[in-house]
């Protein structure tokens, strides 16, 4: 069935509380009439009641630590961070309490919270609502990471995020909500730490992560007519990540950009690419190349937020001299 | 109120245990035999233990740094507690968490926590559990005077209060945040958390009788679907923060009649209302607790370190890569 990223979350978490009576949504704005700014739990409120869509004061720490400590006793929350940003007034209740349940406790608990959170710039919302900040999240040990960047990957990994015991921040690119694909009807999960080959090719490897994915497929629709072949990885979770799909694709062709809407200290570019150089160096013919956000803030004004967002040019540039190398 | 002879023997072994508990843990540190920071709960020991009485192990606690206390109180086993303070193996926590994170959730003990303020968000999510499964439990936050500055706990106030979740706040001023006088009068504390809407009450953290009679009520108010409350119990801290600490910030003389007046033991046997134990029921008490305090020590000091595979399990349940 054909549909959008934002209704296949909304879909997902339908049936995810459908199936599951122990799956509560919290979060500010969830149980209002549009569900939320993207209107992503719309119509789930009176489905289900306002006892499981929990609409909360704006109160970040409250409501992931709430989260924490209902998954750790027995329910099974998805919390909603509206803007990943937010992080900077909860992130204690994530790091230092949440994802160290398991480890500190000795395996006595679990907690299978989801915490959805929405990523990206591309939409004029400036320093404070626009950042990507996933690989804050990748480098803490105890949480994974989803990326999704299609409505049909969204829908198998929201599912599997859900139903995982493990604590999931599933990272949601605003620019992305109205895209739409076809999306498998019913049962349908995709495994963690399993990346999507989006495009076969033979000459280089492109990584990229959530809007990215798309920009890199275009990318390699544009290199095509001029006969350059690029495979383009997604890798889908960045925590787990597959490390082996990108050394493999890495030695078939030799190759490697990774393309990250992140800042570039410490990304995920940065990872994947030191990755690719510690464990596939016999395989490369070239540099890697990364291509990243600057390291600045994200602007507000749309005309600077154009250079700040990677685009499908950079891509191509970065390909070609990859290639020329 | 009246107490049964078992409620009052239950009240007295926990609040000895969790004292001697704590003194021979103070002489293993001494010595080198015990890692890390312990922080001491002596003269608050009829908080935890007036808190924790009327709760089973469905409810559910959130500690704090100084939790040794609330473990005990809340019937976490004594050789559990010893092993893991020592960070062995065998502990609650496999040695992982210690002094400052130690658990047990058969117990419904969700932590200590090493970070001022960490707990009430974590216990208002225990309090969601009970509302919506609907199973009478509530949920306990214990709170320093120090953390009631903190966002984190105005936060879990408020959501506690708009989701009306069966939750204690359950301060203890112990007068000092770290090395700070606390500089709030007494009070100050629980009428902060009753503005947010929920009743606050005040009592003596050295009686174990005030402090019960406080906990019963908002138990059953959280039971019976009343939401939360807030209790302020104020008992001056007998040792420093943590132990080593030399305390200069404090002073002498008022220290000492501090830990004279604030010793919530001999009071608890003073009360007529304890009566009914006699001395030598007392001493059988006291001596099966060193018996016990003998064979927690011994144990945990003979067992196994984790062995060096540890350090990579329970970082997940499952995680679908390598971690190296």
């Amino acid at each position: 069935m054909r549909m959008s990223i934002r209704e296949a979350i909304n879909l997902t978490l339908d049936e995810e509380m459908a199936r599951d009576e122990r799956v509560v949504i919290l979060g500010e704005d969830v149980a209002s009439d549009q569900g939320g700014v993207y209107g992503i739990t719309a119509g789930l409120p009176e489905k289900y009641g306002v006892e499981r869509v929990i609409d909360t004061p704006i109160t970040e720490s409250a409501i992931i630590g709430a989260a924490g400590g209902a998954a750790l006793t027995g329910l099974r929350p998805v919390a909603e961070l509206m803007f990943v940003d937010f992080l900077g007034v909860c992130l204690d209740q994530l790091l230092n309490q949440i994802a160290k349940f398991r480890y500190m406790f000795g395996g006595q608990a679990r907690t299978p919270v989801v915490i959805r959170t929405m990523i990206g710039a591309g939409t004029g919302t400036g320093p404070q609502h626009s950042q990507i900040l996933y690989p804050l999240l990748a480098a803490i040990p105890g949480i994974k990471v989803v990326v999704p960047s299609n409505a049909a990957d969204a829908k198998g990994l929201l599912a599997e995020a859900i139903r995982q015991d493990d604590p999931v921040v599933f990272c949601e690119h605003k620019a992305l909500y109205m895209d739409e694909c076809d999306v498998p009807e019913g049962e349908f999960l995709i495994p963690f730490g399993q990346a999507r080959t989006v495009v076969e090719g033979t000459d280089i490897t492109v990584v990229a992560i959530s809007r990215m994915v798309i920009f890199a497929e275009q990318a390699a629709k544009q290199l095509a007519s001029e006969g350059i072949s690029v495979e383009v990885i997604d890798p889908r979770t960045i925590s787990p990540l597959d490390e082996g799909a990108i050394l493999t694709s890495v030695a078939k062709t030799g190759r490697l950009v990774v393309v990250d809407e992140a800042n570039p200290i410490c990304s995920m570019a940065s990872e994947i690419a030191s990755i690719a150089a510690e464990r596939g160096f016999d395989y490369l013919d070239a540099p890697i190349k990364k291509v990243t956000a600057p390291h600045t803030p994200v602007p507000a004004t749309p005309c600077l937020e154009a250079h700040y967002v990677p685009s499908v040019d950079n891509i191509v540039t970065a390909i070609k001299a990859t290639l020329d190398y | 109120m009246e107490y049964t002879k078992e409620e009052l023997v239950k009240a007295y072994r926990l609040m000895k245990s969790i004292r001697e508990f704590e003194e021979r843990m103070r002489s293993e540190y001494q010595q080198g035999k015990l890692p890390g920071f312990i922080h001491i709960y002596r003269n608050q020991e009829a908080i935890a233990v007036g808190a924790c009485l009327d709760m089973n192990n469905g409810d559910y606690i959130a500690s704090t740094h100084r939790g040794h206390g609330h473990c005990i109180a809340k019937g976490c086993d004594l050789d559990g507690m010893m092993l893991e303070l020592a960070c062995k193996q065998d502990g609650f926590c496999n040695g992982k968490g210690g002094s400052m994170h130690i658990a047990d959730m058969s117990k419904g003990m969700l932590g200590a926590n090493a970070i001022v303020g960490g707990g009430p968000p974590i216990a208002a999510g225990a309090a969601l559990t009970a509302k919506t499964l609907k199973n009478r439990g509530v949920s306990m936050a214990f709170i320093g005077d120090g953390a009631s500055d903190q966002g984190t706990v105005a936060e879990a106030l408020n959501l506690a209060v708009v989701l009306k979740l069966p939750m204690i706040f359950m301060y203890e001023n112990n007068f000092y945040a770290e090395f700070t006088r606390n500089p709030k009068p007494e009070g100050q504390i629980a009428a902060r958390a009753g503005s947010f809407g929920m009743p606050s009450v005040v009592v003596d953290g050295s009686d174990f009788f005030a402090v019960h009679a406080a906990c019963r009520e908002a138990i059953e108010r959280g039971r019976d679907g009343g939401g939360p409350t807030a209790i302020e119990a104020v008992s001056a801290r007998y040792y420093g923060h943590f132990e080593g600490d030399a305390q200069a910030y404090r002073d002498n003389e008022e220290m000492k009649r501090q830990r004279i007046e604030g010793d919530p033991i001999p009071r608890f046997l003073a009360d007529p209302r304890a009566s009914a134990l006699d001395e030598e029921l007392i001493n059988t008490i006291d001596a099966q607790i060193q018996a016990d305090l003998d064979h927690a020590v011994e144990q945990a000091l003979a067992a196994d370190d984790p062995t060096p595979d540890k350090l990579y399990t329970d970082v997940y349940i499952n995680y679908e890569g390598e971690l190296r």
